[in-house]
């Protein structure tokens, strides 16, 4: 099992040989969870904290699932952003928690590198749960997993991305990802909402979707903020559904065998149709939820090892010096 | 006191020339260069075969008085700027309040006069408050001393305000000097837009920004006729602007940051607010174009846009964090970075930092001449040292370079015929 790092902040940090260490151990996960008694001790005796400064019931919820699956002990700071009005109060935030010694920090936070931010400030590990537009590495990992699943493989596969992905950091993480596990990735966006400078990436850029799903293998929506869509970006939701909402005309294009992914929550008859999404033969969405748990034990799961090993050699070396 | 600098390579920015002499400084004027011996009672300095150049006139300085004293003195920044070669500080307006009266000018001149060992002029706000409405006192404050007016970071949006201070600015011979970014295109970016912006998910301002903004102001000095100066001029695709306006003889000239000469937006990394500067650093092509738009002559002036911020300003996520460097202290080491590049020779990186900002805004001094001003600085450029920014002096530490080896060190500075600094041994 290889697995170096001392924190996961971003998929940005990671080696592929890292990313399929996560997927392999996930793999027993998913065995675990199936199970009527999902409990491991992995985790026995450490403390879990997690952290959002943004909401999301989603998120936090399979992070805690995962935590006391593996026996942690888990707590939920409620952490609103407004109660956290300046960065400076986040670094004594984190100071704080730091004296009380927890083992595993999941951090949600609204500005990109602010869980960098953090890591830089505390002796435990830190498990990036989204920051600002930057990065959501746990939501690459459960997608490579889902997509690793039905297709058999992530390699080769022709994977298009089709939404904001200016303000995504789903997409960001999913695109390194995608491309570091040489996949051929398309983004398909309006071109408001495509990021400057992504064809750089290797990357092929769309923004006429059809043409973008000619012959995809796998379909990853994005949800679309409603705030976007009000004459800013793009000029309403319903011609943003009529050019970029996925409904089985559009999918057409893409391989039949095609899946639909999307890392919720949905916007029923925005972004995606809704008898598309719950189509089971083509739609993986639930699939990405069950993931979702499994991803996250592994990747704590191997923090934690990582984390044992440091404090092993620094006390043995206390005990030799 | 006579000074006699003996062994010393002048650097004379005028005459683009280097040669080897002997200086006497008495009066606190230069008075005389040459094969001259020592005058009967003058203190005499080795230099040890090192190079004298006019003393830094840096454009632009951000001191923390009136109100933000926890940043920076006068006291504080006198003393980073004689460390760091800089012996005429032009300070800019925009403190709490903004120097925006011939009061409160009155008030920081002579504040500055009594703390500072270097020279301290003062720049005033364009429009009162900064805020873009109503244009400042400007023939009140040329008469209490300002030598130029700028609102600086706060570009004056709307344009007959603006275009109503140039007419005024101009019958009265004064100075603007101009921020070229268009408002909304910058608005809420922390970083040049671009491949870098994109994957580091930060909100990007694109470089055309600063040509609109350019354009914009460059039209209304055709309209006015007023002399304008843009503060910072830090990307390719502005020069062709400044070139056509300045071929066409429009009263423009240009400076730029020794940030945005050597770094570029690569630097910022792992989300290090240290390097989140106005305008923010730029692409490596972009800075390849403006040092040699400074090599040519195209770019005018170098300054530090020193912008002193404390640590709860710059321990936030890089989007909340505050913009600006501290740029003193490291002026002629960060200088130095470009000499041993390759990029500018020694007498034009002082033509650029000392003659250049003095002609531009009437002062005696940048120039290396019997008679000039006694404002010089002593140095070794070849003088490695490992930057500590705890070390430095002003009172904010937020140095881009803390941890960088530097090459180049002032060893002694020198301001109206007196020593104000020197390299202890």
């Amino acid at each position: 099992m290889s697995f170096r790092a001392r924190h996961l902040l971003g998929i940005q940090h990671l080696a592929p040989d890292e990313i399929r260490s996560v997927l392999d151990l996930a793999e027993r996960y998913v065995d675990l969870n199936r199970r009527t008694v999902k409990q491991s001790d992995a985790l026995a005796g450490m403390t879990q904290i997690n952290m959002f400064f943004e909401n999301s019931t989603r998120t936090q919820a399979s992070f805690e699932l995962a935590g006391k699956r593996l026996g942690a002990d888990v707590m939920n700071m409620a952490v609103a952003q407004s109660s956290v009005k300046k960065g400076e109060t986040l670094i004594d935030t984190a100071l704080t928690l730091n004296a009380m010694h927890p083992d595993l920090l999941v951090v949600r936070h609204g500005s990109s590198g602010a869980v960098n931010l953090l890591a830089e400030k505390v002796n435990c590990a830190v498990l990036n749960a989204g920051d600002g537009r930057h990065e959501h590495p746990t939501q690459a990992l459960l997608d490579a997993l889902t997509i690793r699943r039905a297709k058999g493989r992530i390699q080769r596969l022709t994977v298009a991305i089709c939404g904001d992905i200016a303000h995504s950091r789903v997409a960001r993480s999913n695109l390194i990802l995608l491309g570091k596990m040489e996949n051929r990735i398309r983004l398909i966006a309006p071109p408001t909402l495509m990021p400057s400078g992504v064809d750089e990436f290797g990357a092929e850029v769309f923004d006429d979707m059809k043409a973008g799903l000619e012959g995809a293998d796998v379909v990853m929506m994005l949800r679309l903020q409603r705030e976007r869509m009000d004459g800013g970006f793009i000029p309403s939701e319903r011609e943003y559904f009529h050019r970029y909402g996925l409904d089985a005309e559009k999918l057409a294009h893409a391989k039949p065998d095609a899946i639909v992914m999307h890392p919720g929550p949905m916007n029923r008859g925005v972004e995606i149709d809704g008898t598309l999404a719950d189509d089971i033969n083509r739609s993986v969405i639930q699939d990405q939820v069950e993931m979702g748990v499994a991803v996250r034990m592994a990747c704590m799961d191997l923090l934690a090892r990582n984390l044992r090993a440091e404090r092993g050699a620094k006390a043995a070396g206390d005990i030799y010096v | 006191m006579t000074l006699f600098l003996e062994n010393a390579r002048v650097i004379d920015p005028e005459a683009g020339e280097i040669r080897e002499a002997n200086v006497i400084l008495d009066n606190g004027l230069i008075a005389a260069i040459g094969d001259a011996s020592a005058p009967m009672d003058a203190r005499i300095i080795d230099c040890g075969g090192k190079y004298l150049a006019p003393g830094i006139v840096d454009i632009g300085v951000k001191i923390g008085e009136p109100g933000e004293r926890h940043r920076e003195s006068f006291r504080s920044a006198g003393l980073a700027a004689a460390a760091g070669g800089v012996t005429t500080i032009i300070a800019r307006p925009d403190t709490v309040p903004a120097i925006d009266t011939p009061e409160v000018l009155e008030f920081v001149t002579r504040r500055a006069l009594e703390s500072s060992p270097v020279r301290i002029r003062h720049m005033a706000a364009l429009t009162k408050g900064r805020a873009g409405r109503e244009m400042t006192e400007i023939g009140f404050l040329l008469d209490a001393g300002a030598v130029a007016f700028t609102d600086g970071d706060h570009v004056v949006t709307d344009t007959k305000v603006l275009s109503r201070a140039l007419t005024y600015a101009r019958s009265l011979g004064a100075l603007v000097i101009g921020h070229p970014q268009d408002p909304g295109l910058s608005a809420g970016a922390a970083v040049t837009s671009g491949k870098f912006a994109s994957l580091m998910g930060l909100p990007g301002v694109h470089p055309m920004a600063e040509r609109i903004g350019l354009d914009r102001d460059l039209g209304l000095i055709e309209m006015t006729g007023a002399r304008y100066h843009a503060d910072q001029i830090t990307t390719a695709r502005s020069l062709p602007t400044l070139q056509r306006a300045k071929a066409n003889g429009l009263p423009v000239t240009a400076g730029v940051s020794i940030h945005h000469l050597t770094l570029n937006e690569l630097d910022v990394g792992d989300y290090r607010s240290f390097f989140k500067l106005s305008p923010p650093l730029r692409s490596e092509e972009d800075r390849l174009a403006v040092v040699a738009a400074v090599a040519e002559g195209l770019i005018d002036v170098i300054s530090s846009m020193h912008t002193p911020a404390d640590e709860e300003s710059k321990r936030l996520p890089f989007e909340e964090a505050q913009a600006g460097a501290v740029a003193l202290e490291t002026f002629l080491p960060a200088m130095m970075r470009l000499y041993h590049a390759g990029a500018l020779s020694l007498p034009d990186l002082f033509r650029a930092a000392s003659l250049n900002p003095a002609r531009l805004l009437g002062l005696p001094q940048g120039r290396m001449e019997e008679g000039a001003p006694a404002d010089l600085v002593l140095f070794d450029p070849d003088a490695p040292f490992l930057l500590d920014r705890f070390t430095l002096r002003s009172k904010s530490r937020n140095t881009p370079f803390d941890g960088q080896r530097m090459e180049g060190r002032v060893q002694a500075t020198f301001v109206a015929g007196r020593q104000v600094f020197g390299q202890e041994g």
